[in-house]
């Protein structure tokens, strides 16, 4: 399954302002449904879900003036297509302090796709305590859900056929902001990288 | 030609005599009746003629050093299939080691072995009398009455394990003196090679299993060879496998001490390396050395300080190999691969020519053994003890295609450098092709 | 791709890397209230231990089962003179069972080899100890503590002492250390340490006070009294004398050097009882981080279609 060979053939269809600003607004979306940050704890999935945790929740506590919890969570364990391929190494799962019970859990992931990631997400959240609810934070919503699984939070609604690659750069691992849509070779979404949720 | 009768003629044309000149040899009566173009006018209706253009004829080998396991362990082999393996790998004379069950330390049991052998027709079995009762390496066996007996033992040995008392071996050395006996040794000694599973060096050191160390060999070749000098015996060295053995049996030779040794095709050909994937079929006692061993033993063979080449063919059922290292029994099968082993082990390097390699395959070990009528020159008026090879054609090992009863054969896969195509004994062909003759 | 883990030497520097770190984000299970994971669930690992050792087999089958693995344990004490039927038939047995991964205890050096490259069983082989050969997932859990106590094993000075010619322990940390770029030392009595132990990646010395200088870490190995009468070393109290660790030896260590023992311990022999419960020593540590590492390496071996290991280049 080769790539495009060159990135000149990718897309950029959000910048790293824009990527700045969908953020910001996401904080404020999630303090105005949530009245408030109190009880809520943000949960990156690794890879590149977690410094936008952590920088949502950077966002949250300078609106608020208060801290506000935040982790990781790996999905790798609780994938249904483990069994696809050889077995992957694990991302870190580092809860806050205070746990998950009785939280409201926002789970920040960069690509929502097909919704298997977040499925597992779930599953994951189940084995570490109650949440009170979970809500989900996404940069970018490309559509071709396989699974009933929505965001409450979109950074970028992205229309996209399933032949072409969405990627998500950000700066703590890629060295820079961007969303890049790139390709058009067939690529099935059963077996994305991480990159597809 | 009549399917029924065998033929009591046989022509064979165009035969290398020892890989040299070729030349027509007519076998009638037990006897090589002529050679050259005088072989031609002796033949008639009754003659069946072989074509041997491109073959190597030698004398027919004889093995110092078998594992029949009769009586005792038929289901690994008897002296019939043994004979049959022998047959087809060349051999028209084989000493049956005395580890049997029961042992072969009474004149009744080396008569029985060599009953059997008689019956099967297909090489003469020359039993080996033990050394010492029940092997137990404590009181002498009656060597007299077994060289007395039907079996006319010259041979005698403990093999499998070690005369390691030196009081009782040199008792037995002096012993056998009055028959023209001679004391075959395994050399081994024993509380150096408690559980020892292979040989000790780098390898063993790595895989974890407990070493067999060459000194256990060389030592008690050492005391051997002094002992003889000592008390004027003649000494015979089973299955030298070191560099250092190789080195005292020299220095032995040069101070006249009348000793010969043997060397088996596994020892002149693997190292243990090949335990690294530990496989049974690569246990065996001696165990596999190092390639220096190896270089060792085949200039060792090259210039006569090790007289013959003897297969310690070891059969073993496979319920005895086919199973973790420790568990597994040592040994391998021998007399079918013997002359393609030492072909791509010493002819094709030109180690040996197949002269010198009749010399120490025929010649020698049927001096060791006192045998009259094995290891003769071909000659006119001796007897048809002949063995063709063809050391034109490589071939790959098949264990499936074997005659002996077990396939514990290192070689399996393997491609050698020569075969035997066909042996006659007395005259009369015992195996072709990989066959024997009914 | 590996699909066995038969001795230490089968693991690339990726390979390990991959183990230690995988071991350190499932150690963290221990702290959740769910210390499960759902990934091995439908695998069935068989646990088939031919010598006794409760300690290491309760770690495998804990490993196994927080992965929610069905774990099968079949303890088959065979007699020193049971014949391979045995482990073949076993074998066959395990196979006919669906075992997807054997771990393997035995008293017969390459037996782990033997199942592995025999075609009797499909499955993933685990080598716990094979007589004196390898334990690697002993030498894998070593590591992983030294790692968490030294933050990094390259460069790091490692002495092993003890009876090295009979320690499948001792093979393997060697060979592993070595792979992770550490510089191991053994100590031991000449009557213990193996021919062509030159050829071994790693130092010797008969003495021990002079190779415990600069050791960030020390592993003791445990030594048989048995030994003694076969004349590996004279008496009980010369062998502690000369090779025990002891309150004044340890004294001697950097501040920041770790004591360790596979076990089970001779208290009196090669360590003393103050040195085995001091603050340096790691032992009981490294049972707990035993169960962790074997979690990583039966994940990485059964968790995905093929084994995740590429196997030493």
């Amino acid at each position: 399954m080769a790539r495009s060979d060159s990135a000149a053939e990718d897309r950029e269809v959000l910048d790293a302002e824009d990527v700045q600003r969908a953020l910001t607004r996401i904080a404020h979306e999630v303090l105005e449904r949530n009245k408030g940050a109190q009880s809520v704890v943000l949960l990156g999935i690794p890879t590149r879900g977690v410094p936008l945790a952590e920088r949502l929740a950077e966002r949250i506590s300078e609106v608020e003036g208060s801290q506000v919890p935040f982790g990781s969570l790996d999905i790798t364990m609780f994938r249904d297509d483990l069994r696809l391929r050889p077995a992957r190494g694990l991302g870190r799962t580092e809860l806050p302090a205070g746990g998950i019970d009785d939280a409201v859990v926002v789970l920040v992931d960069d690509v929502l796709f097909s919704g298997r990631s977040i499925r597992a997400a779930l599953d994951a959240l189940g084995e570490l305590g109650r949440p009170r609810s979970v809500q989900l934070a996404v940069l970018v919503d490309r559509g071709h859900r396989q699974f009933p699984i929505r965001a409450d939070y979109v950074g970028k609604n992205l229309p996209t056929s399933t032949r072409e690659t969405v990627r998500v750069l950000v700066a703590e691992v890629d060295g820079q902001d961007a969303v890049l849509i790139g390709g058009s070779e067939p690529r099935s979404i059963e077996t994305d990288g991480e990159t597809s949720s | 030609m009549s399917a029924s009768a065998p033929a009591r003629r046989y022509l064979i044309k165009g035969a290398s005599i020892l890989g040299g000149e070729s030349h027509d040899l007519l076998l009638a009566d037990g006897l090589i009746a002529a050679i050259g173009s005088a072989a031609g006018d002796g033949a008639d209706s009754g003659t069946e003629t072989l074509d041997a253009f491109g073959l190597v004829a030698l004398p027919g080998l004889v093995d110092l050093h078998t594992h029949l396991r009769e009586p005792g362990r038929e289901d690994a082999e008897t002296v019939a299939s043994g004979s049959a393996a022998a047959a087809v790998g060349g051999f028209t004379a084989v000493h049956a080691m005395a580890n049997t069950d029961p042992v072969a330390d009474t004149a009744g049991v080396v008569e029985q072995v060599w009953h059997l052998g008689r019956r099967a027709g297909l090489c003469d079995v020359y039993p080996v009398g033990a050394v010492t009762v029940g092997l137990g390496g404590s009181e002498l066996a009656e060597l007299g009455a077994m060289a007395e007996s039907a079996a006319r033992v010259r041979i005698f040995s403990d093999d499998g394990k070690c005369v390691s008392d030196a009081v009782l071996m040199r008792r037995a050395l002096e012993y056998v003196k009055a028959f023209d006996g001679v004391v075959a040794q395994h050399a081994q000694e024993p509380r150096l090679t408690e559980g020892a599973q292979m040989n000790e060096g780098t390898v063993s050191g790595v895989l974890g299993l407990r070493g067999w160390p060459a000194v256990a060999e060389e030592s008690i070749i050492a005391r051997d060879v002094l002992l003889a000098g000592h008390v004027g015996s003649r000494l015979h060295v089973c299955h030298v496998s070191t560099a250092g053995s190789v080195e005292i049996l020299r220095w032995a030779k040069g101070k006249g001490i009348d000793v010969t040794a043997e060397v088996t095709p596994h020892h002149l050909f693997l190292t243990d390396e090949l335990v690294r994937s530990y496989d049974p079929r690569y246990k065996v006692n001696p165990p596999l050395r190092t390639q220096d061993d190896v270089d060792a033993l085949r200039r060792g063979l090259a210039d006569g300080t090790i007289d013959a080449v003897a297969t310690d063919h070891a059969p073993h059922s496979l319920e005895d190999k086919d199973c973790e290292w420790a568990a597994a029994a040592m040994g391998m099968v021998g007399l079918e691969t013997a002359v393609g082993v030492v072909a791509s082990a010493m002819v094709e390097t030109g180690l040996l020519d197949w002269a010198e390699v009749a010399d120490r395959m025929s010649v020698r070990p049927a001096q060791i053994g006192r045998l009259k009528g094995q290891g003769r020159p071909i000659a006119a008026g001796e007897p048809a003890n002949l063995v063709l090879i063809d050391s034109a054609t490589r071939y790959t090992v098949d264990p499936t295609t074997m005659l002996s009863r077990s396939r514990n054969t290192p070689y399996a896969g393997a491609e050698l450098a020569a075969r035997p195509v066909a042996t006659f004994l007395r005259g009369r062909l015992t195996a072709r092709e990989g066959e024997v003759e009914a | 791709m590996t699909r066995h883990l038969l001795s230490a030497a089968d693991l690339s520097f990726g390979d390990a890397t991959l183990i230690l770190d995988t071991a350190d984000e499932l150690a963290r299970l221990s702290d959740r209230p769910v210390k499960k994971l759902p990934t091995l669930r439908g695998r069935t690992v068989v646990n088939l231990f031919f010598e006794d050792s409760t300690r290491t087999r309760i770690s495998f089958e804990a490993a196994a089962k927080r992965l929610s693995a069905d774990v099968i344990n079949f303890s088959a004490k065979g007699s020193s003179v049971s014949k391979g039927e045995s482990l073949k038939d076993t074998a066959l047995t395990l196979e006919a069972m669906g075992a997807d991964a054997v771990v393997i205890r035995h008293g017969a050096s390459g037996a782990p080899h033997t199942l592995a490259h025999s075609g009797w069983i499909g499955g993933s082989i685990v080598n716990a100890g094979d007589g004196t050969h390898e334990h690697p997932t002993q030498a894998l859990l070593d590591a992983f503590t030294m790692r968490k106590h030294l933050t990094t094993l390259e460069g790091r000075k490692v002495v092993v002492v003890g009876d090295v010619l009979h320690s499948r322990v001792a093979r393997s940390n060697v060979l592993l250390l070595a792979t992770l770029g550490a510089d191991v030392t053994l100590v031991a009595p000449p009557t213990l340490l193996p021919v062509g132990i030159d050829s071994w990646p790693c130092a010797y010395s008969y003495d021990l006070d002079s190779s415990l200088a600069g050791a960030d870490a020390v592993m003791m190995l445990r030594v048989q009294q048995e030994r003694m009468n076969a004349a590996f070393f004279p008496s009980v109290r010369e062998y502690s004398r000369r090779y025990g660790l002891d309150g004044d030896r340890m004294a001697r260590l950097p501040d920041h050097s770790i004591v360790m023992h596979p076990g089970p311990m001779n208290r009196g022999l090669e360590i003393t009882a103050e040195v085995a419960d001091s603050e340096r020593a790691v032992i009981v540590e490294q049972v707990t981080n035993g169960v962790s590492v074997r979690m990583a390496v039966l994940y990485l071996l059964l968790g995905g279609s093929d084994s995740a290991l590429s196997g030493a280049e």
